[in-house]
């Protein structure tokens, strides 16, 4: 086996996990500071997507469109959140998902309605085409270089904010106990609006990323939200922290596994099983590993609320 | 109590005559349209065990329409048409599924639960797609029906109209007894309130995997009736809006009620369909109209009825 | 300690920084009721929930009839014959207060993997709950749907739910917190009438309660008994009355 190609999927693995922690962390802050289950992350992330498409196409820019994009995203989330959501506060967790999961089909089909279902194209501006040479006579697609680079800047940038900041005590302090930052006099629904946002403009960022590798059409957010569950299980619920470990951990043995699987296998099994086999279990594997991890840890690996 | 007995029994009555009233005005699609509206109805009768009843809010249930679904369809493509055979096995096969996700999931709380019922039900519906030799993507033909030799002929319309509607009023009756069992209402305990479950000596964990995989199972039986409905059988059938739909339909009808299930199923169904028939982008309708019902309409349809709903 | 039929070494729980349990020590007889009382945060309920099995002990044991119970779970030391009442009403609101009791009665009358006849219609449940609602005085109120009984009632139902699974040691967290006055005196005098047939560890802050119903009592403060014995000679200890800061003892 190559070992440059097992880099290259090796950074493929990384590029998806990077999207993956933008996607876990705006859901496990929203989930562990305000106990929301938001089915329609995925949405948000699809309308990121679309948005910076219509951006860029409106404005002619790829940065200008995508400041729009997020922009945009930002704006939609915190409408989301102050219309649709804020009742579902007080509901238990079987209402959020039904309701939120409303939500699922109603963006979808908005989205349907007003740019049709097939796939949308999503073009880069040539200085962010072409490779890098990763080793010597080895090149690797520049894009993806920046999503990583990107999803890493965005990390410690979250990490500083929830570490370092005002902003960031009150989201941990939110965290560990709602009703002592509210009796504390802040002003939880602004909090609450604010940390939406927040993971609205996350989600987003993954989206219009994601444009240019994977399709844009409408339920591209469900497909990846369901990855976004093994994320939060693996690392546990509400953890920054944990999110990061997952989504890396979920993205690289997913990458690796859809890669490297079926030749594998081929080594110790005929080539007609491993053909068939090798696909089913690499789309297999990021489950059988959640459940791994639910057996050795239920809580996860850095679970937000311990004890 | 009488006024509800007897609001059921007339609705019993109208499903009897279906066939005959669609026959009578030229409209044969009615017997496979509300023949799929009582299928569904059984997944959701089993769903409502777990959910309405149990408190288990798992978001994979449309992994046993599946199991069914490829049970029947499997054993079809070699050759077994045996209808015996097909079903026991699709009933089989969605108890061992159930077992071993629920041995699994049973465990967590909370929305860990629902999060990896969630994705153990996407496991499935990748293996679908990728196992090419049964149809991958596009899924199969069921080419042949289940045979029944000789008792009951599947491919007539109106006998297996009649067959589906035995098995939701047996299916409802036995969920019935469930209910009101002592396994039953251990499994209402616990729901209730798990800490004082166990203090008097319950542990929930057995009761609840047992009441998983019973539903699991009963749920596998729809699917065996829904491949020999379509004819055909797609990892489509494990999709999670699937599970989402099949949930709408108890929330609607009324958890933890007996008639709620079908109830809920019907009128799901039937408003997609209608919805359907006026415009392709229904579900920009029907989207809105769920987080309406979940927020203002918890009680279900069920709850209309006098008496409540509820059953003890 | 002659007959002591549950021993409690070195009971220690701590939650984060906080010991709410520093090393306590217990002995209780066959029979005896004792109480234990102190100041509010002082871990009395954490007691409770580690001798009931829902909160896991750091380190310690729990010895009861000569075995140890220790690792055993909530359900398991029920069947042992634990029976507890929460400090916090903690029963089936959507239920009756007889299927309540009956649940009870259920849980230690074989096992309930029966699926298909209605446990309602079961005699061997529902006559032994209908005279354990009798006995606490809910008698004429056994088909009323809990939400809808008064938080007294709802007390007393607490204490039949816990008596209904025969228990050999009765766990009674503040049985009459909430009650009025002429209700926690027919709780009081309800429970006296179990003395000697049942051993109880009870929880209260109602003096009157505990002086007219403890054999012995144990006075926990900041996670650490500081004093043992009878009502009189705790009344007497000088260290009881300056951890209740002068509050009649």
């Amino acid at each position: 086996m190559n070992l440059i190609l097992v880099f290259e999927q090796l950074l493929n693995g990384l590029q998806f996990g990077v999207m993956l922690f933008l996607m876990a962390a705006g859901l496990t802050l929203v989930f562990g500071i305000m106990n929301l289950v938001n089915l329609a992350h995925g949405s948000l992330y699809m309308v990121g997507a679309y948005l910076t498409v219509a951006a860029v196409q409106w404005t002619g820019s790829y940065p200008l469109g995508v400041l729009l994009g997020l922009a945009g995203t930002l704006v939609v989330g915190m409408l989301l959140e102050v219309v649709a959501l804020r009742t579902l506060y007080e509901r238990d967790h079987l209402d959020q998902v039904l309701a939120t999961f409303g939500l699922i089909l109603f963006f979808n089909e908005l989205i349907a309605i007003l740019w049709g279902r097939t796939a949308l194209f999503m073009s880069l501006p040539s200085y962010l085409q072409g490779h890098v040479e990763i080793f010597p006579g080895s090149i690797y697609p520049l894009y993806r270089v920046v999503v990583i680079g990107v999803g890493l800047v965005v990390g410690a940038a979250l990490w500083y904010v929830v570490a370092k900041t005002r902003l960031g005590m009150l989201i941990r302090a939110g965290a560990s106990n709602r009703t002592m930052v509210a009796a504390l006099g802040i002003n939880i629904r602004l909090l609450y609006t604010v940390v939406f946002g927040f993971g609205a403009a996350l989600a987003g960022l993954a989206g219009l990323m994601a444009g240019p590798i994977y399709a844009v059409q409408p339920g591209m957010g469900e497909l990846i939200l369901i990855q976004v569950f093994v994320v939060i299980v693996i690392g546990g619920i509400g953890s920054i922290r944990g999110a990061l470990v997952g989504a890396l951990v979920v993205g690289v043995v997913d990458t690796l596994g859809r890669a490297f699987l079926k030749p594998l296998l081929g080594h110790f099994i005929s080539p007609p099983a491993a053909e068939a086999a090798g696909p089913a279990l690499a789309s297999m594997l990021i489950y059988l590993l959640m459940a791994l991890v639910l057996a050795v840890r239920p809580e996860g690996l850095f679970p937000a609320k311990s004890g | 109590m009488r006024a509800r007995a007897l609001i059921l029994a007339a609705c019993v009555l109208l499903l009897l005559a279906v066939p005959a009233l669609a026959t009578l005005l030229k409209q044969p699609y009615y017997i496979d349209l509300i023949r799929r509206v009582m299928i569904f109805a059984i997944a959701a009768v089993s769903l409502n065990l777990i959910l309405g009843y149990g408190g288990l809010v798992s978001f994979g249930h449309a992994a046993y329409l599946g199991v069914g679904g490829y049970s029947v369809g499997i054993l079809a493509f070699y050759g077994i048409h045996n209808g015996w055979l097909q079903w026991s096995v699709a009933i089989a096969a969605s108890a061992l599924v159930a077992l071993v996700i629920g041995a699994i999931s049973v465990r967590t709380r909370g929305i860990y639960f629902i999060m990896i019922t969630l994705a153990f039900t996407q496991m499935l519906y990748y293996l679908g797609i990728s196992v090419e030799e049964y149809g991958g993507d596009d899924g199969m033909r069921l080419k042949v029906k289940s045979q029944f030799s000789g008792l009951i002929d599947l491919g007539d319309p109106v006998a297996f109209y009649y067959l589906v509607l035995a098995l939701l009023l047996v299916c409802t009756y036995l969920t019935y007894r469930l209910v009101n069992s002592r396994f039953g209402l251990v499994i209402r305990a616990a729901k209730s309130n798990e800490a004082r479950t166990r203090a008097i000596g319950f542990s929930p964990y057995p009761y609840q995997l047992a009441a998983f995989v019973i539903s699991g199972a009963l749920c596998g039986l729809a699917g065996a009736l829904l491949a020999n409905h379509t004819g055909y059988v797609t990892p489509a059938y494990m999709d999670w809006t699937r599970s989402g739909e099949i949930m709408f339909m108890v929330i609607l009808g009324g958890m933890a009620t007996s008639p709620g299930p079908a109830l809920g199923a019907f009128a799901l169904l039937v408003a997609e369909d209608l919805l359907a028939g006026w415009t392709e982008h229904w579900q920009v309708i029907l989207g809105p109209l769920l987080v309406l019902c979940v927020l203002f309409f918890k009680r279900g349809l069920a709850g209309l009825l006098p008496g409540g709903g509820k059953d003890g | 300690m002659a007959d002591a039929i549950l021993e409690v070494r070195e009971l220690r729980k701590a939650f984060g920084a906080l010991a709410a349990t520093d090393g306590i020590s217990l002995e209780v007889r066959e029979g005896e009721t004792h109480a234990v009382i102190g100041p509010n945060g002082a871990g009395k309920t954490t007691l409770i929930s580690q001798l009931a099995g829902n909160l896991r002990p750091d380190s310690g044991s729990i010895r009861f009839a000569g075995e140890d119970v220790t690792p055993l779970s909530a359900p398991a030391r029920a069947h042992k014959g634990f029976a507890r009442s929460f400090q916090i009403t903690s029963i089936y609101r959507d239920f009756s207060a007889l299927d309540n009791v009956a649940l009870a009665v259920q849980a230690h009358a074989g096992h309930s993997f029966r699926f298909w006849r209605p446990a309602r219609e079961e005699r061997a449940l529902r006559d032994p709950a209908r005279a354990m609602l009798e006995e606490v005085g809910l008698g004429g109120r056994a088909d009323v749907l809990v939400a809808n009984l008064a938080h007294g009632e709802q007390r007393q139902l607490e204490v039949a739910m816990a008596l209904a699974t025969r228990p050999r040691l009765l766990l009674l967290d503040e049985p009459v917190a909430g009650m009025g006055l002429e209700e926690s005196q027919r709780m009081v005098q309800f429970l006296s009438g179990l003395k000697g047939r049942q051993t109880i560890i009870l929880v209260e802050h109602d003096m009157d309660a505990v002086f007219t119903l403890a054999d012995r009592i144990s006075v926990l403060v900041y996670g650490r008994i500081i004093a043992s014995g009878t009502p009189e000679e705790v009344r007497a200890n000088p260290e009881v009355r300056r951890a209740y800061l002068g509050e009649e003892a």
